[in-house]
């Protein structure tokens, strides 16, 4: 990624960058990126329902703490 | 490329530049390790650790991932394979790393090595930074290799399908029993830093209400805006912070926020079971956003404040206490430095979250070494500067701090005393007017590391911002963003622990699977709260302070963990044919078996009451055979109880090193059928199946 975003304008590099950057924090407390959701469904999915932002958050939210889903590992 | 070789065609400039980094990092060890009577400055600390995870990133990781593993970046990953958008996303490898050690980096790494500095900063900066280097960053490393080639599969699974289903029960007990330990030491942590403390019980009780506003916010008025609801949160915990002065000096409002270590305890019992069952997004979720970033946060501002502030060590390079005499915790420097800091150095686990979310996350396998061998350095990183937060502070505070009360009374003036005589000079006003500054009544054995984090922390970032009269709000920032995290993780875990005892039952009782069942739920939150609940209270109310029991018999479980991890690499690379390397994990698991068996047999049948369960129990029976009540027992009826807990404990102790024998055994029996199959007898995904025949094996 690095030498791609290199060669972009510095507006839009620093976008890359803070894109990059919320989605890391999202991330970090279990919320995939939206967008790349809405993408895959759209690609790969056609037709199918997609998701409101407030359904995927919630079920990303209810998956992450769910250790049947085999989430809520926290570590020491 | 990663799958460059390391010897390739490379630059002289590049080789001159790692020359550089190697006589940087030796000329460091040699200040760190060889100076004597001067203190050291924190900073050649830093720069030995830095240089050493450079060189062990660039040299050690790149050889397990090209000759050992044999990573093939373009070999399918899950992510790819079973690309769905939501678990499944090949993620940028930077945004996974910043996953992955959100995940990892738990409260592990900042007490560890704060108990460790009894012994001097020496051996524990040793320790942990060889520790990291080739154990604890290749037990990641590896067991993230080996879920991403399986689907993404967790490390229960794995050894069930690795080794056979009875290894795989063995360790999903293995597995529980460290988490109710965890959970106990954890709690244990915050009673012990809240009780008879206004201050940072008000702020702590003040993280519920806050949390449960962001949960509402979150969940009905702006749904999804986590930015936005945690900026929110981080205002109102400042201000809990800075109203939680006003409410330690009040005296209406002092008095309804003070309270025992026994009160609390209960509270957080009662606390944990109350929270299990809430739903997620009331409490848990905005919490743990909260508590994930306040983390962060503070990790890189306590980086910053110590290249900022540059302080100098004040604890010896090697103490007397590494001959098991100290009050911290008891035991001598072989095994029990090995045992106190577990994370940081290596941490059974992260072999749960490395098989987690994670392997369904990488985008290619040359991403692996960076994610699983890089974040792991990054948390050794986190205990070095614990350890430099820890050892800034004058031993003597340090020690009137960690010592239980029974070691060293309960006045300022008779801990001075005791202290100094061990030959850490400190006088009783100095140790008043260090409680002053942090805004407390007292700080003798507050013990359980997180106060003493806090003292560093806030002796070090008061420096950068505020001086002498923000030292207490940093204090009480320090030990808010302790608690925070420790209550997420007693409350996710709680609920993990749940799980799997209605998975267990559910062998017997097939009812108890049932997670929608009100019953089935009730009896599992019970036995998972009363089973932790029980070693907190015990811990509380423990003759040698509870830290002193139940750390050592959290470290024991968590090096157990990392043990069956590898030696479930091991079994996999016997199976792979790469036999000829499998040094790369046997030396390690060789290690902390021995550390593991040795501390715990001496936890379970060392003479002195301060080391060994049975001892201590048989003191206190001969005593009640006596009919003395020796402190803190009160009568007959807290000596039994004291009796008990003990040969309880010692009890645990013997199963956690029966698990690690029957991990042993499984492991031989698996390596010799290994041996005995003349092809690679492990199944591993990521190849069409066309290509299954000529995978490279």
């Amino acid at each position: 990624m690095t030498r791609k975003t290199l060669a972009l304008p510095v507006r839009d590099r620093l976008r890359s960058w803070y894109r990059m950057a919320v989605q890391t924090a999202h991330l970090m407390v279990g919320l995939p990126d939206y967008a790349t959701y809405v993408e895959h469904r759209r690609r790969h999915h056609p037709g199918e329902p997609v998701m409101s932002r407030e359904a995927f958050f919630r079920d990303c939210q209810a998956r992450r703490y769910s250790p049947a889903a085999g989430g809520g590992v926290r570590c020491c | 490329m990663a799958t460059t070789d390391g010897t390739a065609q490379r630059s002289p400039l590049h080789w001159s530049v790692w020359a550089l980094v190697g006589v940087a990092g030796a000329a460091a060890f040699a200040i760190v390790g060889l100076s004597r009577g001067e203190t050291v400055n924190a900073v050649w600390l830093v720069v030995a650790a830095v240089c050493s995870y450079l060189i062990a990133y660039r040299f050690y990781s790149l050889f397990i991932a090209n000759r050992v593993l044999r990573i093939d970046p373009v070999r399918a990953t899950p992510a790819t394979r079973r690309n769905d958008g939501l678990d499944y996303v090949p993620t940028n490898k930077y945004v996974l790393f910043g996953h992955h050690f959100a995940a990892i980096a738990g409260a592990g790494p900042l007490v560890g090595p704060v108990l460790a500095a009894q012994m001097g900063y020496l051996p524990s900066t040793l320790w942990i930074i060889a520790g990291v280097v080739f154990a604890g960053a290749v037990q990641d490393f590896i067991i993230l290799f080996l879920s991403t080639r399986r689907d993404g599969r967790s490390l229960g699974d794995m050894i069930k399908s690795e080794m056979g289903a009875v290894p795989g029960v063995i360790a999903l007990f293995g597995v529980l029993g460290i988490m109710i330990i965890l959970l106990a030491v954890l709690a244990l942590i915050v009673v012990k830093a809240l009780a008879d403390s206004p201050w940072g019980t008000f702020t702590v009780f003040a993280t519920i209400p806050i949390a449960m506003l962001m949960g509402v916010y979150s969940r009905f008025l702006r749904a999804h805006r986590i930015g936005e609801m945690s900026a929110i949160g981080f205002v109102l915990l400042m201000a809990a912070i800075v109203f939680g002065q006003s409410v330690s000096e009040s005296p209406t409002l002092a008095p309804m926020f003070t309270f025992s270590g026994e009160s609390l305890a209960l509270m957080l019992i009662a606390y944990g079971f109350i929270a299990s069952v809430l739903p997620v997004w009331l409490l848990l979720a905005p919490r743990d956003y909260l508590s994930t970033f306040l983390k962060l946060g503070t990790i890189i501002g306590l980086a910053i404040g110590i290249l900022i502030v540059m302080p100098e060590l004040k604890m010896p390079a090697v103490s007397r206490f590494v001959d098991g005499t100290g009050p911290v915790f008891a035991g001598s420097l072989f095994p029990f430095l090995f045992i106190t800091i577990a994370c940081g150095a290596v941490s059974g686990f992260h072999s749960l979250i490395a098989s987690g979310t994670t392997p369904k996350m990488i985008e290619t396998e040359g991403q692996i070494r960076f994610i699983g061998y890089g974040a792991m350095l990054m948390e050794s990183f986190v205990a070095i500067m614990a350890l430099i937060a820890a050892c800034v502070i004058e031993p003597g505070a340090y020690f009137a701090m960690n010592s239980p009360a029974a070691v060293i009374g309960s006045t300022a003036a008779d801990a001075a005393a005791k202290i100094s005589s061990w030959g850490f000079v400190i006088t009783p006003d100095a140790l008043t007017q260090l409680a002053h500054d942090v805004g407390e009544k007292t700080v003798l054995s507050r013990t359980g590391g997180a106060p003493t984090l806090a003292v560093g922390m806030a002796h070090i970032l008061s420096n950068v911002i505020g001086g002498s009269t923000l030292m207490a709000f940093w204090y009480h920032f320090a030990i808010l963003f302790e608690a925070l995290f420790i209550l997420t993780t007693v409350d996710a875990g709680t609920r993990v622990a749940r799980f799997m005892i209605q998975d267990l039952l559910g062998t017997f009782v097939p009812t108890m699977r049932e997670t929608r069942s009100w019953v089935a739920n009730l009896v599992a939150t019970t036995l998972a709260v009363g089973a932790w609940g029980y070693f907190l209270y015990q811990g509380v109310v423990d003759p040698l302070g509870g830290i002193n029991t139940l750390w050592p018999l959290f470290g024991i479980s968590n090096q157990m963990l990392a043990a069956i991890a590898l030696i479930l690499a091991t079994v996999i690379l016997f199976k792979m044919k790469r036999q000829a390397y499998a040094w790369v994990t046997i030396v390690p698991t060789a290690w902390l078996v021995v550390c593991t068996l040795t501390a715990g047999w001496q936890k379970v049948f060392h003479e002195a009451p301060a080391i060994g369960f049975i001892a201590q129990a048989n003191r206190f029976s001969e005593a009640l055979a006596q009919g003395t009540v020796l402190a803190p027992a009160k009568s007959v009826a807290d000596m039994h109880r004291v009796i008990f807990a003990n040969y309880l404990d010692a009890a645990l102790c013997a199963v956690f090193m029966a698990i690690v024998v029957a991990m042993i055994v499984s492991g031989v029996i698996s390596i010799r059928k290994a041996l005995a199959t003349p092809t690679v007898s492990t199944s591993e995904v990521g190849y069409d199946t066309k290509d299954l025949g000529t995978a490279r094996a």
